[in-house]
């Protein structure tokens, strides 16, 4: 009895030995959420990025995720614990978590970190982001050839450099089909909430919009749209299945080919920190299958996608601010750090910008 | 014309789910329970009804689905603050928590599918009567439940003698006690009836409202209910009046933004809960008014004696 014991328990420990050797071998990947994977939005997309990874490099990286943390203190401990597990690299993807990866970054020199959308770096702290603001610039091409009523129903979140953004692209996209084009603005002050996005979808509706655009997370505009026979564009992830007659097509967050590439350079060894923002041309943002459109509109579309593809900034010049001064110079192209910082409408908004 | 109609519809959407949930508590209240279970009573209703939605094609077992989840979860809370004499808030706040947890849970599934939806009420030619036709005979099903519930609650507790035993046992559980009256059962059948309607609210966002599932879809709908409880100063019609209020308040702000009504959006936003307030504070400025519809025992734990 003893004996087998003995014997037991060797063998247990020589499995144990092999599992955590096979464990050393493997690159363990995390990444932290602001939100529920389950949102079908933002954070979804991050996830399906991660499960990219596991599906592409499987055998050489295991990974690990926290959702739902908290922007602020609460961040800090969720980095630190997942340094202190053992990852080797860790994506956080909110603004919010900058400050407390930057502090968690300084204090793990030997661990490699990516932070999205913020501006902080370190020397094992690397940016990203993606360039949603040119899927929008074809929204509004989209929409002003669409528009029976010349007014759009636009619903956003906060008023962030990221969301007006959209906003001015979204209205330089929509002028160059119809100078006159309008758009509402309601800001529901919430990144995600069904029933507030599509009360305000209604609302926009009755008001004589007749497509709406949302840079909120959920499909709830959609279906509002749907159920009118009107239209619209999904937001962050395809959501035609939501209203497959009323989607024109949605700009699609794709984070899988980026974060496959990092590990691959974590792997071989050639990691280092970068500020990457890319967008259309490097694959981080697609738009949805063009849907619901007639020939012409689908090529217009299409002819624009490929014409940023090809390096064109929807921020080019001539554009002048909402009150009428000049901001570009005709050609002339808006630098990144403007983007990043913006405050300012451009011509044509009808809204007053909250500060 | 067409507009105001359309804006009136969205209101009574809106409202729906509040006074669904508000009248449930209002009844669990009146008869001396303290539930803050209400948002995670409703988002388990509303994974439920989509849940079972989804599953049979039929978005009526969705919506029996979330009514009976609802009273299933809120038994968990009867158990342990009747049985066991827990902290009542304590409690409540707990099932909260594991409601948001327990169906994001059960969701994981079911995120990014589209529902189904309940459908509005059709009668020919009355339906289709200008203006009236849509607002009286052309809602969703679960609002004429509303209003039902509503009158029904209302005729219940002020018209019935069943309706006297609860409020007394909310007043005074020691003296109900004392006259044989069943304190305890008839808590349970409250604390299940809450239950019930807060799954059933649920159930109106994720098979009306909007008819999806994703997680914390309630989005904090349960604590407005339970603050119109307090506005209502525990009085069904009032809580129908709060809704409305509240309702409209909001799809107002909403308005006033498409329309380009230069007020910050912020403050426009936070006008619902303001207006909440501002009723709180006038009612209670009239304390023995307040004194005289408060339910005496609200909150305390009660144990037989024998």
């Amino acid at each position: 009895m003893k004996k087998l014991l003995i014997a037991l328990m060797t063998s247990a420990a020589a499995m144990s030995v092999a599992v955590s050797a096979e464990a050393a071998e493997k690159l363990k990947v995390c990444w932290v959420y602001v939100g529920p994977i389950g949102d079908f939005g933002y954070s979804y997309q991050h996830d399906q990025g991660r499960l990219a990874v596991e599906k592409k490099l499987g055998d050489k990286v295991e990974t690990a995720y926290l959702e739902n943390v908290a922007e602020g203190p609460d961040a800090e401990r969720a980095f630190e614990r997942l340094a202190r597990q053992g990852c080797k690299l860790i994506f956080g993807t909110s603004f919010g978590f900058m400050d407390a990866e930057v502090k968690v970054a300084n204090k793990f020199p030997d661990i490699k970190f990516e932070h999205a959308t913020g501006y902080k770096t370190a020397p094992n702290l690397g940016i990203y982001n993606a360039r949603f603001y040119e899927g929008r610039y074809i929204l509004g091409q989209i929409a002003a050839k669409q528009s029976k009523s010349g007014v759009a129903g636009y619903i956003v979140s906060f008023p962030i450099p990221e969301v007006v953004m959209g906003i001015n692209s979204f209205m330089l996209g929509a002028q160059s089909i119809n100078p006159n084009f309008k758009a509402k603005i309601v800001w529901v002050n919430s990144w995600f909430d069904p029933g507030k996005e599509a009360d305000a979808a209604k609302a926009l509706f009755d008001q004589g919009a007749d497509i709406i655009v949302q840079h909120t997370d959920s499909t709830a505009p959609l279906q509002v749209a749907q159920e009118r026979g009107l239209h619209g564009f999904g937001q962050a992830s395809d959501m035609i299945k939501f209203a497959p007659k009323s989607q024109y097509t949605a700009i699609v967050d794709d984070w899988g080919p980026y974060y496959i590439e990092r590990v691959e350079k974590v792997l071989d060894g050639s990691w280092k920190p970068e500020d990457r923002w890319e967008g259309i041309k490097a694959g981080a943002v697609f738009m949805a299958p063009y849907t619901n459109l007639p020939d012409d509109v689908k090529a217009m579309a299409e002819a624009t996608q490929k014409k940023i593809a090809d390096g064109w900034n929807p921020f080019t010049g001539p554009v002048a601010k909402q009150d009428g001064s000049a901001w570009l110079k005709d050609g002339e192209v808006a630098d990144d750090k403007t983007l990043l910082g913006m405050n300012f409408y451009v011509k044509g908004v009808d809204d007053k910008l909250p500060q | 014309m067409d507009m105001t109609v359309s804006i009136l519809l969205t209101i009574a959407t809106a409202a729906t789910p509040l006074l669904i949930a508000a009248i449930g508590e209002l009844v669990v209240e009146r008869s001396g329970v303290l539930n803050l279970g209400v948002e995670g009573m409703m988002v388990m209703g509303a994974v439920a009804g989509f849940g079972a939605g989804f599953l049979t094609g039929s978005p009526w077992i969705g919506l029996v689905a979330a009514i009976v989840v609802g009273a299933l979860f809120s038994l968990l809370f009867a158990v342990m603050t009747l049985s066991l004499a827990t902290n009542q808030v304590a409690t409540g706040l707990s099932l909260t928590l594991l409601g948001l947890g327990l169906s994001g849970m059960m969701g994981t599934g079911f995120v990014g599918l589209p529902g189904e939806r309940l459908p509005n009420l059709y009668i020919p030619v009355l339906t289709d009567l200008p203006v009236v036709g849509k607002l009286l005979f052309g809602q969703d099903p679960i609002f004429y439940i509303s209003i039902a519930l509503v009158f029904g609650v209302s005729w219940f507790l002020f018209k019935t003698r069943t309706g006297l035993t609860l409020r007394s046992i909310g007043d005074s559980h020691t003296s109900a006690h004392a006259l044989g009256i069943q304190v305890i059962k008839y808590r349970y059948l409250a604390v299940m009836f809450g239950g019930a309607c807060a799954g059933l609210a649920g159930g109106h966002l994720s098979l009306v409202y909007t008819p999806q599932w994703v997680e914390n879809m309630t989005a904090g709908r349960g604590w407005i209910a339970l603050a119109l409880v307090v506005f209502s100063s525990w009085r069904p019609l009032r809580v129908l009046a709060g809704a409305y209020i509240f309702g409209a308040v909001w799809i107002g702000q909403l308005h006033a933004q498409a329309f380009g009504i230069p007020v910050p959006s912020q403050f426009l936003s936070s006008l619902p809960y303001l207006a909440t307030i501002v009723v709180l504070v006038i009612i209670s400025r009239n304390k023995r008014l307040t004194m005289m519809n408060t339910p005496a025992s609200l909150g305390q734990a009660f144990v037989p004696d024998r």
